[in-house]
């Protein structure tokens, strides 16, 4: 599948203090590959994710995006960063603005696009999330699921070369998780680059390609989600496997 | 009793010293705090440095203590300005040091989240601050502001002490003319009621209308 690398991490180390919570992590994410990060709460896998766009500063190895290493904080940084989209457990819409305008303010702002374009985009986007009603309210008036799908649709109208799920289900109410999965299926379906830090197993048998499972900071498998579910190699693989799914 | 419209011009002029010293110490209270507080919260561990020793200098050394350090202090590096100039620079350096913090904790009070996003879209430390978290900061910190810029119109009185013509400073002319010192104090105080209750209606109309909504 990794034909043409489009993510790559190699060697990279980070620590807390004296935390280590990111060990000798190699990683390659292909142009329209959808890798699932699973792992025990604590075990890196969302700090993996945030050094994809450097919203996490690494001591040491090497990130690329494309190709090219990250530059350092800066306008560079946010020229890449607007190449990769990224989702967010806790939404993170602006609260001070409408929905239609969380999705087009980058777009004026960051791609330079006119507003009456950016809105006509936006619109487009939210409609394909289903929520072209909701365009003029506040993200307070909203459910956490429909919130969750306008964050979606603001990464996406960027036209991101690749998307970044830190954990996009895990604050929602269970009748709302499976909205916002319907809409990350679609997307996985339609060849978008994926990274997604979840604890949905049926999204990762389901639309994934790898399936990474980390531990104490460290990538302890990385494999197809079929292979892995039904016989994972490590026993901290078997033994989280175990705990999730029983019950 | 007739202190007041005997003398109306005295009033007068040291009540337009007052509000003058009060609104351009304002203007560049406001914007110094704001560039100090965006220096602060910045990327750059220089600016940072900048801000955080403007603040420490400027909060705490005595307001008094100040306006000798401008009014002498300046001239002998060549600067000579009029008297009202300097007590504006004076002021507003002094209060800047105030507003940067109140405009820090508004700040501090926007979710992380919600520059992670912004920073996450690809916006730069300028639109992150300018169009996400300022924005937001702003609605938590005009009850704080409008405190610091009344604390600002009162202590315009020390200006007085420096012959700069201000209300406080008209006592001085009306005692050697030998009105009650009871009487003159009395429409002092309501002169400077006048500035200080502006100031709140002010912030309080900017509240109910950016204010947070609870």
């Amino acid at each position: 599948m990794a034909v043409d690398p489009l993510i790559e991490l190699r060697d990279v180390n980070k620590y807390y203090g004296e935390l280590h919570v990111l060990r000798d992590i190699n990683l390659t994410v292909g142009t329209g590959e959808v890798v699932v990060v699973i792992g025990p709460s604590g075990s890196g896998k969302s700090t993996l994710c945030r050094t994809i766009n450097r919203l996490e500063d690494i001591h040491s190895g090497t990130v690329a995006f494309d190709g090219r290493p990250l530059p350092a904080e800066g306008r560079a940084l946010a020229r890449l960063r607007a190449e990769v989209g990224m989702v967010f457990q806790s939404f993170n819409l602006f609260a001070h603005r409408t929905v239609l305008q969380n999705v087009s303010l980058a777009q004026v702002k960051v791609r330079r696009r006119g507003r009456g374009e950016a809105d006509r985009r936006s619109r487009e986007l939210l409609d394909r999330v289903g929520l072209l009603a909701h365009a003029d309210k506040y993200p307070v008036q909203l459910s956490g699921g429909q919130q969750q799908r306008v964050a979606i649709a603001r990464a996406l109208a960027m036209e991101p070369k690749a998307l970044l799920f830190d954990e996009p289900t895990s604050a929602l109410d269970p009748e709302m998780i499976n909205e916002v999965l319907e809409v990350m299926r679609q997307l996985a379906r339609d060849g978008m680059t994926m990274v997604v830090v979840t604890h949905e197993m049926g999204f990762a048998r389901a639309s994934a390609h790898r399936v990474v499972f980390m531990a104490d900071g460290g990538i302890v498998e990385d494999r197809a989600p079929e292979e892995f579910f039904t016989s994972p190699r490590s026993e901290r693989a078997k033994d989280f496997l175990s705990k999730i799914l029983k019950h | 009793m007739n202190v007041l419209t005997d003398n109306f011009s005295t009033y007068a002029q040291g009540f337009l010293g007052t509000l003058q010293l009060t609104v351009y110490a304002s203007v560049l209270a406001l914007v110094l705090g704001f560039v100090m507080a965006s220096f602060r919260v910045a990327p750059v561990a220089a600016l940072r440095a900048v801000g955080a020793a403007w603040v420490t200098v400027l909060r705490n050394t005595p307001l008094t203590l100040l306006f000798f350090a401008v009014l002498l202090g300046l001239p002998r590096f060549g600067l000579v300005l009029p008297f009202q100039v300097f007590a504006v620079l004076a002021l507003g350096c002094y209060t800047s040091a105030f507003i940067c913090e109140a405009l820090r904790a508004g700040i501090n009070t926007v979710p992380k989240g919600q520059g992670e996003a912004a920073r996450s879209l690809g916006m730069t430390f300028g639109q992150t601050l300018g169009l996400v978290v300022l924005p937001q900061a702003f609605r938590s910190v005009i009850p704080p502001v409008g405190s610091t810029l009344i604390a600002l119109a009162k202590n315009s009185a020390i200006a007085g002490a420096f012959s700069v013509t201000e209300l406080l400073g008209t006592y001085k002319t009306l005692g050697e003319l030998g009105y009650d010192v009871v009487w003159t104090f009395v429409w002092i105080a309501v002169g400077y009621l006048v500035v200080t209750l502006a100031i709140s209606a002010l912030f309080n109309l900017l509240e109910r209308t950016w204010g947070v909504a609870r």
